[in-house]
């Protein structure tokens, strides 16, 4: 998909919880050896939000960022979409909690989106349409979760929390990064669900390896290289959702990327899987550095399932707005551990009468 | 806790927003806003933006809550001085109660405060956090 | 304007009464304050209280209380100024007899706290805070409070001792007070010692939860021969607001609306605070205690520490503080607490204070706060001739 005016991101940021909890931590609980898991999913620690906090505030402070680097009026936002599989509320949306935070309200379009880890992505794909069309001026795309694991099982080591924001616009003078065009791949594959009223997902284990994590990112990667008359050596990164340590390096190889292409957006050793903020958090971590002139993909992963690939070439811009919000990197060396108590307490699962 | 919908509501741009007013007549400034001057009664005020950075005054570590928020015990809430002098009352979040200091320098932070039970709504509100050296 | 006098107290013991109502206690203390005078019914009852509404669910006291304490068809109005109702309560019966509208009345409060478990009473009094702004962030009450003192205690360097020993003060003052919910001595290690509530005020700083109704009958005082043996003037009384919340004072250390009540109680009454030679203060929490007599003109900014440590405020002082025990030791019914201090007063300046006898004070005052002294109800009661 190419849009038919220049359309691309004029501000980033994101937001990371300061609190870790270490894979080994969750492992004595279960009576696992925590070298082992660690090995195994190429995880030392994962980010938990504190008790105050939740989707709507993470989202809240990487739009402030975003916008800090932005220097737009929040009032020119003409639509703020929030992608996210933990809204706080089951009904009512998230985005008009945000949009009403950082001014952008009343004139303003907002819904909240679900597609898994790739809502966040989703939201970009909405924004992207609609400054391109000329209908709005400026749009606000979200991608942010506090994942919840279910206790004892695999995904508990990884489900994670934190987000990241976009703000699209259309004057090449502010874009940091510009959008060559943009692919979606998706079918109907439930390989990771969850029913109404249930706490915790549930999920097909294996099957959301090869039928459903490397074909959909496979297949809308090619299609994007193919519609652009790309190759992998074009790039100079390469961002793809982190469920775990490994997936994202065995995809990269499968495509013909290289791991110094991924590296600079490879976060889920430190924070963990942020779920819909994932890729685009990653993509957030190459914008703090990348240089004018640099091409990026960025690649999600929504179970249920499909994927959402990227390519953006890095503008002039982007020197001047890097130091103006706090870094990936910033949030990620903000730290303070919590034993396997304080995580269940934060994460709500201590029933109070 | 039982919140009243259009009382949250009301107090919405104040509290998301850090929006208070200043006086045309005597320049004070009030945060919560009033519809008349505390200090000289006139009713020409200006929308004001509070800054969103400042110091603890004072504060206090509590062991013992009003209902709702026995889950956050200890919480810490503190006098925050923001930087044009004006004050106000929230919690300290994102730091350990015996590291918070007279002096501490905090920023503004949208945050969780309560809910209204497990059917009511959440209310959301402004805390402040230490600022990274 | 006619002058008052106040020609009866009656008190019930502060303890938790699970075996009265509202209107129950409220009559008790009623009919102990008659029986003491020619008179068997008031024109007017003025009755404070804060929680009713809240722990009781009961609107509507004034009426009630006519009802059950055989005064109908008079007036009876339930007046609601937070901890200070009881004192807004003797204002507004001094203003109906002193208008001339009205010549018997009866003015005080009741409360009880006891009815529901404590996080609702938390909860209830924390509406005394500017609600949407302090409560609605968790401040409690004693929380406030708490800001006060670590704000006192870094601004003149001192530690929680001078509380403690104030706390001490408190108890040993109560021992002797038979209406008092903690009738007994504490040691300066155990108040010092005590539990934190919200630091970094302790279980020991603060007053303790319970129910209780105390009555003053008031009535012109050139008829008070008429209807008692016995009775003290009503010599000054005032009341001043300031912001609810807290942080939107300039000076958080001082009460600016005791200040004010209290200069204008002083005016009124012709006299100038060294002249008090007893006095009934609001210390719900110790801290409340400091900043009240700093703020009332008795004791200089930053002094109630050294004074506290040098025995000013004993019964035998320069200036007896409390000798009641305070609200610390001797109570606080929250909506009573007002009619309390002035029922004290009024007790002390009729040599009638047993044990609690402050030698032979001329001018009483009473110092009655709402919330975090977002209204002051200043009393000063004389000796009458």
């Amino acid at each position: 998909m190419k849009p038919l005016r220049e359309v691309g991101i004029v501000g980033w940021g994101s937001y990371i919880p300061k609190y870790r909890v270490k894979i080994e931590e969750i492992a004595r609980m279960w009576g696992k050896r925590g070298e082992w898991v660690k090995d195994d999913l190429l995880i030392e620690e994962k980010a938990v939000n504190g008790p105050d906090e939740d989707t709507a505030t993470m989202s809240v402070e990487a739009a402030k960022n975003a916008l800090k680097r932005a220097k737009v009026n929040p009032k020119d936002i003409g639509a703020v979409f929030v992608g996210t599989e933990s809204k706080p509320y089951a009904v009512k949306p998230t985005s008009t909690i945000v949009a009403e935070a950082i001014g952008a309200t009343p004139y303003v379009l907002a819904a909240d989106l679900e597609f898994a880890c790739k809502a966040g992505t989703e939201a970009l794909q909405c924004c992207l349409g609609l400054v391109a069309s000329g209908m709005i001026k400026y749009g606000l795309a979200i991608g942010a979760d506090t994942a919840q694991g279910a206790p004892a099982d695999p995904l508990e080591y990884s489900a994670a929390c934190g987000g990241s924001a976009f703000i699209i616009g259309s004057s090449p003078s502010e874009m940091v990064a510009r959008l060559e065009g943009s692919a979606s791949y998706v079918t109907d594959t439930p390989d990771f669900w969850r029913r109404p009223q249930q706490p915790y997902p549930s999920h097909a284990e294996a099957f959301t390896g090869d039928p459903a994590y490397f074909k959909h990112i496979r297949e809308a990667v090619q299609a994007l290289l193919s519609e652009l008359g790309l190759k992998p050596s074009d790039f100079d990164y390469a961002v793809f959702h982190q469920p775990n340590g490994k997936f994202p390096l065995r995809i990269a190889r499968q495509l013909g990327f290289t791991k110094e292409q991924l590296m600079p957006g490879y976060l889920v050793p430190w924070i963990g899987n942020t779920y819909a903020g994932s890729s685009v958090t990653g993509f957030s971590a190459v914008l703090d550095v990348a240089k004018p002139g640099q091409r990026v993909l960025l690649a999600s992963y929504g179970s249920g399932a499909g994927s959402d690939a990227f390519s953006f070439v890095v503008q002039d811009a982007i020197i001047e707005k890097q130091p103006l919000a706090p870094t990936v990197k910033e949030y990620i060396e903000r730290k303070e551990y919590i034993d396997y108590a304080f995580y269940a307490k934060y994460r709500g699962k201590i029933i109070l009468s | 806790m039982n919140l009243s919908i259009p009382c949250y509501w009301r107090e919405i741009p104040y509290r998301y927003r850090l929006e208070g007013v200043k006086c045309d007549n005597c320049g004070k400034v009030m945060y919560p806003p009033r519809p008349r001057c505390i200090n000289c009664g006139s009713s020409k005020l200006s929308k004001y933006k509070l800054p969103e950075t400042g110091k603890v005054l004072t504060y206090s570590v509590l062991y013992e809550s009003p209902n709702g928020f026995e889950y956050n015990i200890p919480y810490v809430i503190a006098i925050i001085e923001l930087d044009d002098g004006t004050k106000l009352l929230s919690q300290i979040t994102d730091c350990p109660p015996d590291k918070v200091h007279v002096g501490m320098a905090v920023e503004a932070v949208f945050r969780r405060v309560a809910t209204s039970g497990d059917k009511g709504i959440i209310a959301y509100g402004v805390k402040f956090r230490p600022i990274s050296p | 304007m006619r002058k008052v006098a106040i020609i009866s107290a009656g008190l019930t013991k502060i303890s938790r009464h699970w075996d009265k109502s509202l209107q129950q206690l409220f009559a008790e203390a009623l009919d102990k304050a008659l029986a003491s005078t020619k008179i068997s019914k008031a024109d007017a009852i003025f009755v404070g209280n804060m929680c009713a509404q809240d722990l009781s669910r009961q609107n509507n006291l004034g009426a009630l209380i006519a009802d059950y304490s055989g005064h109908l068809p008079a007036t009876s109005i339930r007046i609601e100024a937070a901890c200070a109702s009881a004192g807004a309560a003797i204002l507004t019966g001094y203003m109906a007899v002193a208008s001339g509208l009205y010549d018997v009345v009866v003015a005080g409060g009741v409360e009880k706290l006891s009815e529901m478990n404590t996080k609702y009473v938390t909860e209830a009094l924390g509406k005394a805070s500017n609600v949407e702004y302090e409560l609605f962030y968790g401040a409690s009450f004693v929380s406030l409070n708490a800001l006060m003192m670590k704000l006192y205690m870094e601004t003149y360097g001192v530690d929680r001792t001078p509380f403690a020993e104030f706390a001490v003060l408190m108890h040993k003052n109560a021992s002797v007070n038979p209406y008092a919910q903690l009738p007994f001595e504490i040691t300066l290690d155990k108040a010092l010692s005590s539990e934190y509530i919200a630091e970094p005020i302790s279980l020991y700083d603060c007053a303790p939860i319970g129910d209780g109704a105390a009555v003053l009958i008031m009535c012109p005082l050139e008829e008070a021969r008429k209807y008692a043996d016995s009775f003290v003037e009503v010599a000054g009384i005032a009341s001043a607001t300031d912001t609810v919340d807290l942080a939107s004072r300039d000076d958080i250390l001082l009460l600016n609306s005791t200040k004010v009540a209290a200069e204008k109680a002083y005016k009124m009454a012709k006299i100038a605070p060294q002249d008090i030679d007893v006095v009934e203060i609001h210390d719900t929490f110790t801290i409340m205690g400091f900043v009240s007599l700093e703020s009332l003109g008795v004791v200089e900014r930053g002094k109630t520490p050294k004074y506290v440590k040098e025995g000013v405020f004993e019964k035998d002082g320069d200036l007896p503080v409390n000798p009641s025990g305070g609200l610390k030791a001797s109570g606080h019914p929250v909506g009573a607490t007002g009619a309390y201090q002035v029922a004290y007063l009024t007790l002390q300046l009729l040599d009638a204070a047993g044990k609690m006898q402050v030698p032979s004070p001329e001018y009483g005052l009473a110092q009655n706060l709402a919330g975090t002294a977002s209204g002051s109800y200043i009393t000063i009661l004389k000796r009458a001739r």
